[in-house]
C-alpha cells in the first residue's frame, strides 16, 4: 500500500483511491471506491493509511467508521471551518480562523505523579522548521512521545485546483523547497501520463541529472545535521560547506541553488550545458566526501552516539509505512527508481543500499552509499547524455488522469493529477516522502532518553514543508 | 579527534572574503530577479502584448491603465523568480539577471518606477545601533527554501559570526525577528505570540517572497498575505528563496553597515 486520496469524480460524489504496488509488477494499481457516506477504516489492516484515512476526514469531512485514532490531524482542534475545506460549499479563499489550542491527546495511565510534559515548539531552538513535540519524561526517559504537525499547513493541494496543467508545475516546485527537482519531476510525469506525452531522451538524462543533484546536496546537508547533532564540530563544518560546495554547483549548472525554473510538462524548458566541465566536479567533491565518509566512519565518540539509536524493525517500518533510505536502513529493499522506473533510470545503473540494522548508523550508512551512487549515475548520465530536443508537446486532455512518482533524497513522493472537464487541474494529491515518515518516526522515540532525541531526529532526515503542505 | 584537526587545517580557511571582496559571494551564475527593459516592452503586431503579466503565476506582473508611468506594473515584492515572464516576453524586454540584492526598508521601493530617483532615500534608523545583533527566527509556512539557506549562513563558507550576526533560541534575547512563509493560519497565534515575548526595541525583517507578500501558496484556506497586517516590518527582502549574500546583504543594511541597493524596483549603484 502506498497512500489513499480523495476526490470529487463528479459534482458532489466523492470517490477514494488507494494506490498500491504489486510485487512483480511494474504499474501501481488503483483501487476505487466510492464514498457517499461513512466506509469503514482500513487503518486496522494497513496502520499506515491511519494518517491518510485521518486527513480525508479534516479536508472532505468524510468519516471512517472504527478508525484506531479519530483525532483531527491536518486541521488542528482549534480550527472551526463552516465546511470541510475541500468541500464545494467552502467559499472559495475563506482563511480559515484557527484558535491556538494544546493538542488533544489520549490519557496517561497508571501513576503519573513523577511524569512531566515538555511541550516543545512550534517555534524552537535556532533556524528549525516549526512543528511542536510533546514529550512525557521521567528525567532522562521519554515515556511517549507525540510531534503535532500541521502548522505549516498552506492547503498547496488546493492551490493547483483550476490552473491550466503546465502552469503547476512553479506551485509544485515550491512544496518542498529542498525537494523542488522531485516534486516538480513527479507532477510532470503525472501531466504527461495524463497526457500521453513521451519526453524526449535528451531531457530524460538531464531530469536524471537534476534528480542526483537533488540527492547530493541533501544528503550532504544531513550529514552536516548530524554531525551538529553529536556534536563533532569540524565534521558539521565538512559537511555543511560540502553541501555549499554543490548548491553552487547547481547555480553553475542552473542559475537556481535549488535547481528550480528548469522543469516542464514534456521536458525542460531550457536546453542545459554539462559537458565537459561538470563531471570532473563531481569527480573531486566525491573524493573529498569518501575523505569525509572515511573519517565519519572512524569516529569512535561519533559512532557510539549512533549506534543502536532510535532502531526501527522492520515489520514496522513496513507497517507504518516508512519510506527512503529509512526504510532501506530496516532491511526493506525498495527503491522507485529501479522497481518503478521512470525518467531514463531504466537505461542507467541504479545500486541500491540496503542495511539490516535499523539504527541510525545503517540510516547514515545508507545515505552514504547512497552519495557515491548518485556521483556514480550523475557522471553516468552526463557520459551517456544524447543530443536532441529537450522539449515536446502534448495536449492534456479533459477529463484525464494521471500518476506520478519520484524517489525524493527522502524517499517515495507520489502525485495523482486529475483534469477536470474544462481541461484545468481539478484535483492533486501529493504525497510526500516525510508524511510517511513522521507517521513512522514516533516509534522510534517511544522508551527512549533525551539525550538520543536530536540525534535519531537527524538521522531520519525529516522535513516539515513537505509533510504539511 | 586529531584526524578531523588536521583535515580542517589542510583545508585552510574557507571563508569567502565577500562581503569586503566583492565578486566572492559565491553567487556565480545565479538568477535574480528579472530586469524589466522598458524601452523594448511595447505592442506586438498591433496588438496590446500582455504575456507576462498572463503568465506570471503571482500576479508580480499587471498592466497599468494609463501609460504615463510605462505599460507594466511590476511589484518584486511578488516576483518568486520563476524566470517565466522572460521565457515568455516576446520582445526582450524582461531578461534575466544577477540582481539578488534586493533588500529594502520601504515596501514601496519593491515597486518598479520609471523614474528610481524619485523613491525616497533610505533613512538612516538604526544610528547607535553599532554592536553584535541577535535574530531570532520564525517559520511561518515557508517550503523550507528559506530555512535551508538560513542554516547555510552558519556554514564555514558564510560564516555568519565573523560578521556579528547570530541567531539566538530565545525571543527574549533577539533583537530581529525574522520571518520566513506566508503566514498560515495555524501559525499566526505562535508568530505573535513570539514577537510579543521579544523585548523593545524590536525590529522585523520579512525574508523570502512569502512573507514579502504572501508567495506562490498565498491566500487559500491556510495561507494569509506574508507579514501585511500581522507585524510592522522594518525590512523586506523578496526571493524565491533569496540567496545566502542576500540575506546577509539586507542585515548588514538593517544595520547601516551596507547601503540598500534596490530603489524604484532595480538595482541602483
Amino acid at each position: 500500500m502506498q497512500m489513499a486520496y480523495a476526490w470529487y469524480r463528479e459534482v458532489r460524489r466523492l470517490e477514494l483511491r488507494y494506490v498500491a504496488s504489486v510485487p512483480d509488477q511494474v504499474p501501481f494499481t488503483v483501487w476505487r471506491c466510492d464514498a457517499d457516506d461513512a466506509v469503514p477504516s482500513l487503518a486496522n489492516t494497513w496502520p499506515l493509511l491511519g494518517w491518510y484515512e485521518r486527513e480525508i476526514t479534516d479536508l472532505f469531512g468524510l468519516r471512517f467508521v472504527d478508525h484506531p485514532q479519530p483525532q483531527r490531524l491536518v486541521l488542528h482542534e482549534g480550527a472551526n471551518p463552516p465546511c470541510p475545506p475541500f468541500d464545494p460549499d467552502y467559499p472559495a479563499d475563506l482563511p480559515l480562523r484557527v484558535e491556538t489550542t494544546t493538542q488533544a491527546i489520549p490519557e496517561l495511565a497508571g501513576d503519573q505523579s513523577d511524569v512531566q510534559l515538555l511541550p516543545f515548539g512550534p517555534v524552537r531552538a535556532d533556524v528549525m522548521e516549526s512543528a511542536e513535540f510533546l514529550f512525557f519524561y521521567l528525567g532522562e526517559a521519554i515515556l511517549h512521545y507525540h510531534p503535532r504537525l500541521f502548522f505549516k499547513h498552506r492547503g498547496m493541494e488546493k492551490r493547483f485546483e483550476g490552473l491550466e496543467p503546465e502552469c503547476g508545475v512553479v506551485l509544485a516546485e515550491r512544496v518542498s523547497g529542498v525537494g523542488s527537482v522531485a516534486h516538480a519531476l513527479a507532477y510532470c510525469q503525472a501531466v504527461e501520463a495524463a497526457g500521453n506525452c513521451s519526453v524526449p531522451p535528451r531531457a530524460r538524462f538531464l531530469r536524471v541529472l537534476l534528480a542526483e543533484m537533488e540527492r547530493l546536496y541533501n544528503h550532504l546537508h544531513y550529514f552536516g545535521h548530524l554531525c551538529h547533532t553529536t556534536t563533532l564540530k569540524v565534521g558539521e563544518a565538512e559537511g555543511k560547506l560540502l553541501e555549499e560546495r554543490a548548491k553552487q554547483l547547481n547555480t553553475r549548472l542552473t542559475g537556481s541553488r535549488f535547481l528550480r525554473s528548469m522543469l516542464a510538462v514534456g521536458g525542460l524548458r531550457r536546453d542545459l550545458a554539462p559537458k565537459p566541465w561538470l563531471a570532473a566536479e563531481f569527480d573531486a567533491l566525491g573524493e573529498q566526501f569518501a575523505k569525509y565518509a572515511r573519517h565519519m566512519e572512524n569516529t569512535a565518540s561519533h559512532l557510539d552516539r549512533l549506534i543502536t539509536t532510535g532502531k526501527l524493525d522492520r515489520r514496522l517500518a513496513f507497517d507504518q509505512g516508512a519510506t527512503g533510505p529509512v526504510d532501506r536502513a530496516s532491511g526493506l529493499d525498495r527503491d522507485l527508481r529501479r522497481d518503478h522506473p521512470y525518467a531514463a533510470y531504466a537505461e542507467l545503473p541504479v545500486q541500491v543500499a540496503v542495511r539490516e540494522a535499523g539504527d541510525a548508523h545503517a540510516r547514515a550508512q545508507v545515505r552514504m552509499a547512497e552519495v557515491e551512487a548518485s556521483i556514480a549515475l550523475i557522471k553516468c548520465a552526463i557520459d551517456l547524455l544524447p543530443d536532441g530536443p529537450v522539449r515536446a508537446d502534448g495536449a492534456v486532455a479533459p477529463n484525464s488522469e494521471g500518476l506520478g512518482w519520484a524517489e525524493t533524497p527522502r524517499g517515495t513522493l507520489f502525485y495523482a493529477v486529475h483534469v477536470g472537464p474544462d481541461g484545468k487541474l481539478a484535483r492533486v494529491k501529493i504525497k510526500s516522502p516525510s508524511f510517511s515518515n513522521w507517521r513512522v518516526f514516533p516509534f522510534t522515540v517511544h522508551d527512549s532518553n533525551m539525550m538520543d532525541y536530536a540525534i535519531n531526529e537527524a538521522s531520519f532526515g525529516l522535513t516539515i514543508a513537505g509533510c504539511d503542505r | 579527534m586529531p584526524q578531523w584537526t588536521l583535515l580542517g587545517l589542510l583545508q585552510g580557511k574557507q571563508t569567502a572574503p565577500w562581503p569586503s571582496a566583492p565578486g566572492t559571494d559565491g553567487q556565480a551564475g545565479f538568477l535574480g530577479m528579472p530586469r524589466y527593459l522598458p524601452e523594448l516592452c511595447g505592442d506586438v503586431s498591433g496588438k496590446d502584448c500582455k504575456a507576462c503579466a498572463d503568465i506570471c503565476p503571482t500576479k508580480a506582473i499587471t498592466m497599468r491603465t494609463s501609460s504615463a508611468d510605462g505599460r507594466l506594473d511590476i511589484d518584486y515584492g511578488r516576483c518568486v523568480v520563476c524566470q517565466l515572464c522572460v521565457e515568455t516576453c516576446p520582445t526582450g524586454a524582461m531578461a534575466t539577471s544577477s540582481d539578488w540584492a534586493f533588500g529594502v526598508r520601504a515596501r514601496d521601493d519593491l515597486v518598479w518606477k520609471q523614474d528610481a530617483a524619485a523613491a525616497p532615500a533610505p533613512g538612516t534608523q538604526m544610528r547607535g545601533f553599532r554592536r553584535s545583533l541577535h535574530v531570532r527566527h520564525v517559520d511561518a509556512g515557508s517550503c523550507n527554501g528559506c530555512e535551508s539557506e538560513l542554516q547555510a549562513l552558519n556554514n564555514p563558507f558564510y560564516n555568519l559570526h565573523r560578521l556579528g550576526i547570530f541567531f539566538t533560541a530565545s525571543p527574549r534575547f533577539a533583537d530581529l525577528l525574522l520571518v520566513t512563509g506566508p503566514v498560515t493560519q495555524p501559525m499566526l497565534g505562535p508568530l505573535r505570540a513570539t514577537y510579543e515575548a521579544m523585548a523593545e526595541p524590536r525590529w522585523v525583517v520579512a525574508v523570502g517572497t512569502c512573507a514579502v507578500s504572501g508567495g506562490i501558496a498565498e491566500g487559500g484556506y491556510s495561507s494569509r498575505h506574508g507579514l501585511d497586517g500581522v507585524l510592522p516590518v522594518d525590512v523586506y527582502l523578496p526571493g524565491c528563496p533569496p540567496n545566502p549574500a542576500a540575506i546577509i546583504q539586507a542585515l548588514l543594511m538593517f544595520l547601516d553597515r551596507a547601503p540598500q541597493r534596490v530603489k524604484g524596483g532595480r538595482l541602483v549603484e
